[in-house]
C-alpha cells in the first residue's frame, strides 16, 4: 500500500494558498473558475441594474430607440411618488397582499396541524392539498376566469347550491365589489399548500422530549399550543410570510390573466401598472424609476423584516 | 494551374449559389396583418398574384389582442420579418414619422394609381400623414367600421312585435337612433326566447388593449365629442370633455349596466361573435369585417344589420380598417412594390370584395349593384360616410391607454363619474402631448 508521506506533497502545495502549480497560485486559480460566473452575474444582475437606474433619470422610450433621449434629473421619481393612480395601485398591492397572506398563513398553518397527525390516507390527502402549488399561475388564472364565470362557471354554481342564489345574479371578477377578493382567493387556493409544508417543516423539527416534558408538567393542549408549537414554529411562519410577501408584491402573471387589473383599474396591482408603463406606453424612463422604487421598498422591507426573524431565532 | 481552376470553379459556384439565394429572396413576399377572416380571403386572392408574377406569398397572421403589440415592436426592431404590412389606421403618424413605411406618392404617381379613386374616408383614414395632406404611406386596403347585427327572427316574432308596439308606440325594427336603442335592448332584456333567458345588446368593454373606447366612441361621437378643436389642434377642454361628450359616456355606462349579459365587463370582438351565434343577446355590435362570416354561419333568416344609431349631435360610427404599406427594412421591396400595384387593380378590388374583404376603390362601391351584393352591403357603406377615427398621432398607443383607462374605469367600475373621467383624460392627453413636443 502506497503511504502518502509528507515527502510525497509537492513543496508548492505545502506551502499555502499563495503556493503555485504549474505557474498558477491557488488563488488565480480560483478566480479563474469562480470569473465567469461573476461575469454572468455582473452581465444579466448588476449591470442592467445600474443601466435602470441611469435610464430612470432619462425620459427614453425603449420603442424609439433610435431617437436621442435626455435627461430629466429626478422628473420620474417625483411624478411617481406624486401620481395618484400609482397611490392607487399600491393600495391595491397592499390589499392583496396583505389578505392574501393572512389568509394563507392562519389556513396553512391549520392544515399543516392536521397533516402533522399520522391518519389513513395520510400521503394521498397531502399529495391532493399539494396540488394547486404544482400548476403554473398562468394555468391557474385561466381556469379560474372561466370558474368565475358568471353563466357557465362552476363557482357560480357552487355558491348558487349552497346558498339558492341565482348563480348569474353575480360575477367575481366584474363586480367592482368582489373582484379584489377574487384575486385572494385564487392566491390563497394556490399558495395555501406552500405556507403548509414550511409549517410542516417547522412542526416535524420540534423534538418530541419537548411536548413529553409539557405533558408531565400537566401542560393542557392549548397551553402546549401556546408556549411550544407557535414559539418553535414561529421562524418558519416567518420565513413563509417573507416569501409570499416577496412574491405577491411583485404579482404579475395570474393577475393579469384572471381580471387583466379590471375592472377599470380596481385589482391593478403595481406590476401591471408598471408592465403597462414599460411596453405598453414604452415610458422606459418612467419605468425604470417605478422598478427602482419597486426594488428598493422589496429590499428594505425584506432587510428589516430579516431582522426581525433573526431576533426571534436567537429567542 | 489546378489551384487557379479549383479557386476559380468555387468562385463561380459561390456566385451562383449567391445568386441563387437572392433570385430565391426575389421570389418570395410575406405579408403582415392579423389572424381574422379577411386574412383569410387575402390569402386566397393572393394566390392570382401569385400565378401571374410568380412570387410566392408567404404570410404573418397573429391574432388580434396581440396584432398591435407585435408588429409595432417588429417595426421598431427595424425587422425584416414583413415586406408588406396590412397596418392599423393609427399606425400611420408613427410609421411614418418614425421611417417605417415607405413613401408611396412617386411610386402612385407612376404607375397610374389615384387616391381619388378610392373612397374619401379610408384615404384619410389609412393613407394620408399628416392628415388632409397629400402624403401618402399606404393604399386603403381594407375599408371597415363598427356596425350592428341584430336577430332577424326574434324581431319578426308576432307576439313580441305586438308587444313592443303596445309599450312603445312604434314598429319593433332595428333601432335608427340611440333613445330607439335603449328602448329595443331594454325591452329584450332577461326576456325568455325558445326557453332560453336572452339579453339587450353586447358592446365593447375590454380593458387591455382598444376595445372600451372602440365601443364607447360610436356613443360619444354623437352626442358631441371631438378628439380637439378642429380650428386649434390639441386644444381638448371643452372638446374632450364637452357636456354632449359626458352625456355620451353616460349613456354607454346606461347600456352596459341595464342591458349587456353577466360577465361582460372585458369582452371584445370573439366575444361578441360567441354572444350573438350563441342566442345570447338581441343587437351585437361589431366590426363590418366580421359579418360575412357570421352572414354565413348564422344564414339570412336569424342575421340582420343596422347602421350604428345617431344622436342629438349628429350621426357617427368608428372607423376600423387597414392600409397596405411597403415595409422600409423590406429587401424585397420592388416585389412589395409590384404586389401593391397588382392590388390596386378594380378587377382585383372586385375580386376582393366577393371574397369577403373590404375594398376602398370607388369603382366597387359605387357599382350599381353593390348594396344588393350581400344584406350588410348598404350599411357598410352609409357607415363608411360617416366614420371618425381615434387619434392617428406617433404616441397613439399612450392616448389609447389613458382613454382605455379612464372609460373603464367610469363604466365597468363605477369610478367617479363621466365628467371626472372625461376631465382626467384632458390631463392625460394634455401631458401625453407636452411631453411628445407637440404642446
Amino acid at each position: 500500500m502506497a503511504q502518502v508521506t509528507d515527502a510525497s506533497v509537492p513543496s508548492s502545495a505545502r506551502s499555502g494558498p499563495m503556493t503555485r502549480s504549474g505557474g498558477m497560485s491557488d488563488r488565480a486559480i480560483a478566480w479563474l473558475f469562480i470569473s465567469p460566473t461573476i461575469l454572468l452575474l455582473l452581465a444579466i444582475n448588476v449591470f442592467p441594474l445600474i443601466w435602470t437606474v441611469h435610464m430612470s433619470l432619462t425620459n427614453y422610450k425603449a420603442n424609439m430607440g433610435w431617437m436621442k433621449y435626455k435627461s430629466v434629473g429626478i422628473g420620474n421619481y417625483r411624478d411617481i411618488l406624486t401620481d395618484s393612480d400609482l397611490w392607487e395601485a399600491m393600495q391595491t398591492t397592499a390589499h392583496f397582499v396583505f389578505w392574501s397572506i393572512v389568509s394563507e398563513v392562519v389556513l396553512g398553518f391549520g392544515l399543516a396541524l392536521l397533516i402533522n397527525r399520522k391518519f389513513r390516507g395520510h400521503s394521498f390527502w397531502t399529495t391532493i392539498i399539494l396540488l394547486p402549488m404544482m400548476l403554473s399561475p398562468a394555468v391557474v388564472g385561466n381556469f379560474w376566469t372561466f370558474l368565475f364565470q358568471p353563466q357557465i362557471g362552476l363557482f357560480n354554481y357552487v355558491v348558487s347550491f349552497f346558498s339558492g342564489i341565482d348563480p348569474a345574479s353575480f360575477q367575481m371578477i366584474g363586480d367592482v365589489k368582489l373582484a379584489p377578493w377574487s384575486i385572494v382567493l385564487v392566491d390563497v387556493w394556490m399558495w395555501t399548500p406552500y405556507v403548509m409544508l414550511i409549517c410542516l417543516a417547522g412542526l416535524r423539527s420540534i423534538p418530541d422530549y419537548i411536548y413529553e416534558a409539557a405533558e408531565v408538567d400537566r401542560a393542557s393542549a392549548w397551553r402546549r399550543f401556546r408556549s411550544v408549537t407557535l414559539p418553535m414554529v414561529m421562524p418558519f411562519l416567518m420565513l413563509a410570510v417573507l416569501f409570499r410577501g416577496i412574491e405577491n408584491f411583485k404579482m404579475f402573471d395570474m393577475v393579469n390573466l384572471l381580471t387583466n387589473g379590471g375592472p377599470g383599474s380596481l385589482t391593478e396591482t403595481v406590476s401591471i401598472t408598471l408592465k403597462r408603463a414599460a411596453f405598453e406606453k414604452w415610458q422606459t424612463g418612467w419605468s425604470s424609476a417605478l422598478a427602482i422604487i419597486l426594488f428598493l421598498t422589496v429590499f428594505g422591507a425584506a432587510n428589516i423584516y430579516i431582522k426581525a426573524l433573526n431576533r426571534v431565532k436567537q429567542r | 494551374m489546378k489551384t487557379p481552376r479549383r479557386a476559380l470553379f468555387a468562385a463561380v459556384l459561390w456566385t451562383a449559389l449567391g445568386l441563387a439565394g437572392t433570385a430565391a429572396q426575389a421570389k418570395t413576399l410575406t405579408l403582415c396583418w392579423a389572424a381574422w377572416d379577411p386574412a383569410n380571403a387575402l390569402v386566397e386572392l393572393s394566390k392570382d398574384f401569385t400565378k401571374q408574377s410568380g412570387i410566392e406569398m408567404k404570410f404573418e397572421f397573429v391574432p388580434w389582442t396581440s396584432y398591435a403589440d407585435r408588429f409595432l415592436n417588429e417595426l421598431n426592431s427595424h425587422s425584416k420579418l414583413c415586406d408588406l404590412i396590412v397596418g392599423d389606421s393609427q399606425w400611420i403618424g408613427g410609421s411614418a414619422e418614425n421611417g417605417h413605411y415607405v413613401k408611396l406618392n412617386d411610386f402612385f404617381d407612376k404607375n397610374g394609381i389615384k387616391m381619388s379613386d378610392f373612397a374619401q374616408p379610408t384615404v384619410l383614414g389609412y393613407s394620408e400623414w399628416p392628415k388632409h395632406s397629400p402624403n401618402y404611406w399606404a393604399l386603403p386596403a381594407m375599408g371597415d367600421a363598427v356596425g350592428w347585427t341584430y336577430r332577424k327572427d326574434w324581431f319578426a316574432k308576432p307576439e313580441l312585435r305586438q308587444e313592443f308596439k303596445t309599450k312603445y308606440g312604434h314598429e319593433l325594427a332595428p333601432p335608427k337612433t340611440w333613445d330607439e336603442f335603449m328602448q329595443v335592448a331594454k325591452f329584450f332584456q332577461n326576456r325568455v326566447i325558445d326557453g332560453k333567458k336572452v339579453y339587450g345588446a353586447y358592446i365593447f368593454t375590454e380593458r387591455g388593449s382598444e376595445g372600451i373606447t372602440m365601443g364607447v366612441t360610436n356613443v360619444m361621437y354623437d352626442y358631441g365629442f371631438d378628439y380637439d378643436n378642429p380650428k386649434k389642434p390639441y386644444e381638448m377642454n371643452g372638446f374632450v370633455n364637452s357636456p354632449g361628450a359626458v352625456k355620451g359616456l353616460e349613456l354607454y355606462k346606461e347600456i352596459f349596466k341595464c342591458c349587456t349579459a353577466p360577465g361582460m365587463t372585458n369582452a371584445y370582438m370573439s366575444e361578441g361573435l360567441d354572444a350573438f351565434k350563441s342566442g345570447q343577446v338581441a343587437m351585437q355590435m361589431n366590426w363590418f369585417a366580421f359579418f360575412p362570416g357570421l352572414y354565413k354561419a348564422m344564414g339570412a333568416d336569424k342575421i340582420g344589420f343596422f347602421v350604428n344609431p345617431s344622436g342629438p349631435n349628429g350621426h357617427y360610427t368608428q372607423l376600423g380598417g387597414q392600409g397596405l404599406s411597403v415595409v422600409a427594412y423590406s429587401d424585397n421591396r420592388a416585389g412589395a412594390l409590384q404586389y401593391m400595384k397588382w392590388f390596386a387593380q378594380p378587377t382585383v378590388q372586385k375580386k376582393w370584395w366577393s371574397l369577403g374583404g373590404y375594398s376602398c376603390l370607388k369603382a366597387v362601391l359605387s357599382d350599381p349593384g353593390f348594396p344588393a351584393s350581400a344584406p350588410f352591403a348598404g350599411d357598410f357603406l352609409v357607415s363608411m360616410n360617416m366614420v371618425k377615427d381615434f387619434w392617428a398621432e406617433p404616441i397613439y398607443a399612450t392616448l389609447l391607454l389613458d382613454m382605455q383607462k379612464r372609460v373603464h374605469d367610469f363604466v365597468v367600475a363605477d369610478k367617479g363619474t363621466a365628467q371626472d373621467a372625461l376631465n382626467g383624460l384632458v390631463k392625460d392627453w394634455t401631458k401625453d402631448f407636452k411631453d411628445a413636443g407637440k404642446l
